[in-house]
């Protein structure tokens, strides 16, 4: 039981006037543009959008100044803010294998159709410190057109043969549900699941992830494709009629391909794990995917054992704002329920040394007899 | 009379031209659109009908690219609609716009520029000082965001246990 408390609300606003002096650190210097922040710390704002479920670099990027760079305080603005809007409606579908992306790779297809691109990448580098003034080494264009081929996705590449599972599309294309505005209720379909991993903590789906490549529910994986690009946003618009372009939105989508026996009623073929994410959001995307198909455990009616394999602990513990909410609160004041639990100790306490100084007067006893 | 922004029993080739219209006007660059409606002249008198006001769509995605939809996550977006007369109109036009992020002077220019769009006599200049060069930047930016991509493709080889 939570018992609120009273006062303090000259202490509290003198400690946020300290938290934005903190914050503001050395006044010689200028404060930090949040402009800035959206193009030089892409990777964070994307981590902030993805997290709190929101597309808004711009709105992302002020949370993370107002936030001191603490990324759940930042996640928890994003979210709170996005209560405050209404919900215009619902986007189609995007389309990751249409637009030419910027990143595209594949380890486990060499050769693989419209070829692979590095794009952004700090794969490759040397993770040592560069001179702090240089922009970067200079590029030398390849001068190569375009690829005539497009880059159709690899799943459809294996997926002719039938040796790799095809996309799980669903008769009649039902609405999905939506974790926003219903109850998270165990067991979920695939696609609450994936909107509710989405959105869930980056560290915390690596750690899952990771757990099941060292054997805890091995699911033994390979990055089929990883992409990353800038997608066409179109949302249908009632008085129009017709689907309208509203924008592009960064994404990364990666593609996991697994190794996978074969059941009773399936033949042996790869089985699939699948991560979108806002932004370069590689890691997390990698991750995603990685929970998303060990979490079909039950589906392709494999052994689940393991953490990452039960979905009501993985869904219930990925979203870092009720995490942080749950685990912050044990610091605000609980003196009433302290209180409590500190007479209830001292009466056992007291109940021990009565039994205890009791006990020692039998024995006292028997020693005389 | 009032000419909407959809004329009535449209066909699928003015939808496209339409949408085409609507990503160039989505697109602009911040700035760009506020400023293109400033040096416009003669104006039409703008009569806000709705908005701008900031909202939500939710993004939707599909189970392994290409299976069933989930939701993805939110992304903000802002509206307009706009009601012009008098001025150069014939009569009067009404545009609507959407456009991501909270950007509400961008959504209620492109509201505008829509409804300029609606009207026959004004189409024409409309797409040749606003769509036209919006589409050749973003064009010319695509071109070349994808060139430097493709200076990162790249070639593997394998050493060992090809083709076993």
């Amino acid at each position: 039981m939570y018992v609120a408390v009273k006062g303090g609300e000259r202490a509290i606003a003198n400690a946020h006037a300290l938290l934005a002096k903190e914050g503001r650190g050395d006044p010689a210097l200028s404060p930090l543009n949040p402009a800035a922040v959206a193009g030089q710390l892409g990777v964070l704002v994307a981590r902030v959008m993805t997290e709190g479920s929101l597309y808004d670099p711009e709105l992302a990027a002020r949370a993370i100044v107002q936030a001191q760079g603490d990324v759940l305080e930042a996640v928890t603005l994003i979210r709170s803010y996005r209560t405050t809007l209404p919900r215009f409606g619902y986007t189609l579908p995007v389309d990751t294998a249409r637009l030419p992306p910027q990143r595209r790779i594949s380890a486990t297809f060499k050769d693989l159709p419209g070829g692979q691109q590095l794009g952004a990448t700090f794969d490759y580098t040397h993770r040592l410190f560069t001179d702090r003034d240089t922009a970067g080494p200079a590029s030398a264009p390849d001068g190569g057109g375009p690829p005539d081929e497009g880059m159709p996705r690899v799943s459809d590449l294996l997926g002719a043969s039938a040796l790799i599972e095809p996309d799980q599309a669903l008769d009649g294309d039902p609405e999905p549900g939506d974790l926003t505005r219903e109850p998270a209720v165990f067991p979920m379909t695939r696609a609450e699941r994936l909107q509710s991993l989405a959105r869930g903590d980056e560290g915390f789906l690596l750690a899952l992830g990771y757990s099941t490549q060292r054997g805890y529910g091995n699911n033994h994986p390979f990055a089929g494709e990883i992409r990353v690009g800038e997608v066409d946003v179109e949302i249908e618009i009632p008085e129009l009629g017709y689907p309208v372009p509203v924008g592009r939105v960064e994404l990364t989508e990666c593609q996991m391909v697994n190794q996978f026996s074969g059941s009773a009623d399936t033949p042996a073929q790869f089985t699939r794990g699948y991560g979108l994410a806002f932004g370069r959001s590689e890691r997390k995307a990698m991750s995603m995917s990685l929970v998303d198909r060990s979490l079909r455990a039950g589906e392709l009616g494999e052994r689940a054992a393991a953490p990452a394999q039960d979905e009501e602990f993985v869904i219930s513990h990925s979203d870092n704002v009720q995490a942080t909410g749950f685990v912050e609160h044990l610091k605000l004041p609980h003196y009433v329920d302290f209180q409590a639990e500190l007479g209830l100790v001292r009466r056992l306490n007291a109940e021990f040394r009565e039994r205890a100084e009791g006990a020692s007067g039998r024995h006292d006893g028997a020693e005389e007899a | 009379m009032t000419s909407q922004a959809l004329p009535a029993g449209h066909s699928g080739e003015a939808d496209a031209a339409w949408r085409q219209w609507a990503r160039a006007l989505a697109l602009a660059g911040p700035g760009v659109l506020d400023a293109a409606w400033r040096e416009w002249e003669p104006k039409p008198e703008v009569q806000a009908i709705r908005g701008p006001e900031a909202g939500l769509v939710m993004m939707r995605a599909r189970t392994d690219g290409g299976g069933a939809r989930f939701n993805l996550g939110e992304a903000t977006v802002t509206r307009a609609t706009v009601r012009l007369h008098g001025g150069p109109l014939t009569a009067d036009a009404m545009g609507t716009a959407y456009v991501l992020g909270t950007d509400t002077a961008h959504a209620l220019h492109a509201a505008i520029f829509q409804g300029l769009l609606a009207d026959e006599t004004q189409r024409e200049r409309v797409l040749t000082e606003i769509i036209t060069p919006l589409e050749r930047e973003q064009a010319a930016r695509d071109a070349g965001r994808q060139a430097d991509a493709q200076s990162t493709r790249v070639d593997f080889f394998s050493v060992a246990r090809e083709h076993e």
